[in-house]
């Protein structure tokens, strides 16, 4: 039998049985539809997640107080200890000590509470250097960042996020106005460019006060020289752990302290922040993909019911064809091929439905969804795979027909 | 494609060639001997029918010509091939090139046309489209429904869909038409259609095997076999024609 009658005739007994064919196709339309929209959110997840890291930079280093690890492995005081200072972050940037960082920023940061007429918005005030844009990759809007002649006479000037000026003020473009911390007023000298969101933290809701001013004005913690973060950013990539080795080093040393295991300091590369940040979204795909797996698996289940109601029902045909020559594995074949079309069309209807819904969603969940041709192209041969996996038995019982009974089936 | 039409075989050699043949089924525990040594030669051009009772092991018979079984015991050589041992791929070649199936209940295809049903037999021996489709043309118009070739077989009588299916059966210029009680759903206007079809394609030179259970059917055939018990019992009936 010529391969091209072969499919025309899977084809015209699809054809024949159309809302039947739709019913089998539905598990696998469903299944598709929902590994397209699976596989679409965990890549946009991951994208999002390592495009604000990209965004922070991947030459940064993030040293921070308290050990990374106890005796037992458990990180103790991580975050919370006051074991870094502003003469750490003065030594770290040095050029002799640190040749491979280009730039060191501290910041102290305080929750605080800024006003401006009847309208006011709480937000984390950070204190920190003139280097901390280059440091940081942020780029203003609107004015300057402040200077260090600021940080000198710890001016109450305050640079602030684009979306902390637009609850405060209602506008992005408010540089001159004063906002009110704690009785005091700061005169806003800049507006940040938008840097998105790291996880559920906006980059964009801060606001940068001189480190001097923050010491000297804001602060009301009574540890005046402990910081809460120091970042590194190195000359490059490349030398990233080379800088970390130094900043390590220097730390040790200045903290008198012998052994790395006793570091009362943490130094995170931002890669790191990255593989962990993407092993839960695996993890979320991968138990997401494990259920779209079980919603495909009914639907081959499903496609296989339907194939053996469909040799049953046509079993007089069947023998009529095999009575008339056709061989036992053109039989096989042409139920087979009647699955993977059901299989092919399923999987087409639901990549269309995935992409639909991919399309349409992030506007309602407001989460990014990566469409990837290589994942359409997968679902739609996973799908022609289901269909020929679960076609299998139900051609080879048709295979197996006698055309003598099955002619005499009444 | 590889279909030897009746003509160009021997003429004097047999077109069908049973000897010694046995079929036993095995129900349960109980073996069943439905054909008890059959000795039967069908030379080209014959109109043969074969009676008997039902139970008689005449089904059987038909089943075995028409290569739908094989023999437990004997042989079968058909067009002068042995097709006593075949596999299931063999047999359903010999059944597309040699033989031309007539059945009680028509057995066309509803979902195909008229001239889709005749073109059954040449799709599944690799005729190319425009060529089937030619030849299937041709077989409706022997059986004169050239103009019914678009017809759905529920838009035709049941004599019509007998003869869109005697077509079919021509269609491969088969060694034998094979008609299983053809007439056995048709009225007596339709029988006499399609038993005038059988006789005009035996004038023509077709070797057809009739099996009935009707004398009357039976009387229209050259030969006429009785088969009683799994054998052929008494002399065979010839008819000069």
């Amino acid at each position: 039998m010529r391969t091209a009658d072969l499919l025309n005739s899977s084809w015209s007994a699809i054809r024949s049985h159309t809302m039947r064919s739709l019913l089998t196709m539905l598990g696998i339309v469903v299944g598709i539809a929902s590994v397209v929209l699976t596989v679409g959110l965990g890549l946009g997840t991951q994208k999002d997640v390592s495009d604000q890291i990209a965004s922070l930079g991947s030459d940064l280093l993030i040293v921070s107080p308290g050990s990374s690890t106890d005796d037992s492995g458990m990180r103790g005081g991580f975050g919370s200890a006051q074991t870094l200072t502003l003469t750490d972050a003065e030594a770290l940037a040095s050029t002799v000590a640190v040749p491979d960082a280009v730039g060191v920023a501290a910041e102290k940061t305080s929750d605080l509470s800024l006003e401006y007429g009847e309208s006011n918005w709480t937000t984390t005030v950070t204190g920190t250097s003139t280097s901390w844009t280059q440091v940081r990759s942020r780029e203003l809007l609107y004015g300057d960042f402040f200077t260090e002649d600021d940080v000198t006479s710890a001016a109450d000037v305050i640079v602030l996020g684009s979306e902390t000026a637009d609850e405060l003020f209602g506008s992005t473009a408010v540089v001159g106005q004063d906002v009110v911390i704690d009785g005091d007023a700061f005169e806003v000298i800049g507006v940040l460019a938008d840097a998105g969101s790291s996880g559920d933290t906006s980059l964009d809701d801060l606001a940068v006060v001189p480190m001097t001013t923050m010491v000297e004005t804001l602060d009301d913690s009574g540890a005046s020289e402990a910081v809460q973060t120091i970042y590194l950013k190195a000359a490059s990539s490349d030398v990233l752990s080379a800088a970390s080795q130094e900043a390590q080093n220097l730390l040790l040393n200045l903290h008198g302290i012998a052994s790395v295991e006793d570091a009362d300091f943490t130094i995170d590369v931002q890669d790191s922040l990255i593989d962990a940040a993407t092993s839960v979204y695996e993890q979320l795909t991968i138990l997401l993909t494990g259920i779209a797996a079980l919603a495909l698996l009914v639907g081959g289940i499903g496609v296989m019911n339907i194939m053996l109601v469909s040799v049953t029902e046509r079993t007089r045909e069947i023998g009529l064809r095999k009575a008339l020559g056709a061989a036992p594995a053109t039989i096989r074949n042409q139920f087979l091929i009647e699955a993977m079309i059901l299989g092919l069309s399923g999987g087409a209807i639901g990549v269309v439905i995935g992409v639909g819904l991919a399309l349409a969603l992030p506007s309602v969940l407001g989460s990014t969804i990566v469409i990837s041709g290589l994942a359409l192209v997968v679902s739609v041969v996973v799908a022609v795979g289901i269909g020929a996996v679960f076609g299998v038995y139900p051609a080879a019982r048709a295979a197996r027909l006698a055309p003598i009974d099955a002619l005499r089936d009444q | 494609m590889t279909s030897p039409s009746a003509a160009t075989l021997d003429p004097d050699a047999p077109v069908i060639e049973l000897t010694g043949a046995r079929k036993t089924y095995l129900t349960g525990d109980i073996e069943f001997e439905a054909l008890r040594g059959i000795d039967c030669r069908i030379y080209p051009g014959e109109y043969v029918a074969i009676v008997g009772p039902s139970g008689s092991g005449k089904s059987t018979l038909m089943n075995i010509l028409g290569c739908l079984d094989v023999l437990t015991e004997g042989s079968y050589v058909l067009a002068g091939e042995d097709v006593s041992h075949m596999n299931e791929e063999s047999l359903a070649s010999a059944r597309n090139r040699r033989i031309g199936f007539v059945f009680q209940q028509f057995h066309l295809l509803p979902s195909l046309t008229a001239v889709g049903n005749v073109e059954l037999p040449l799709v599944y021996a690799g005729v190319a489209p425009a060529q089937r489709r030619e030849r299937a043309l041709a077989a409706l118009g022997r059986v004169g429904l050239a103009d019914k070739a678009r017809n759905h077989p529920g838009q035709l009588s049941g004599g019509q869909q007998q003869r869109v299916a005697i077509a079919r059966a021509l269609v491969t210029e088969p060694a034998i038409v094979l008609a299983d009680e053809p007439t056995g759903n048709l009225d007596s206007r339709s029988t006499a259609d399609v038993l005038g079809m059988l006789d005009e394609l035996h004038s023509e030179g077709s070797t057809i095997v009739l099996i009935t259970h009707e004398s009357d059917v039976a009387a229209r055939a050259q030969t006429v076999y009785n088969v009683t018990d799994g054998q052929f019992v008494g002399d065979s009936v010839g008819i000069a024609k």
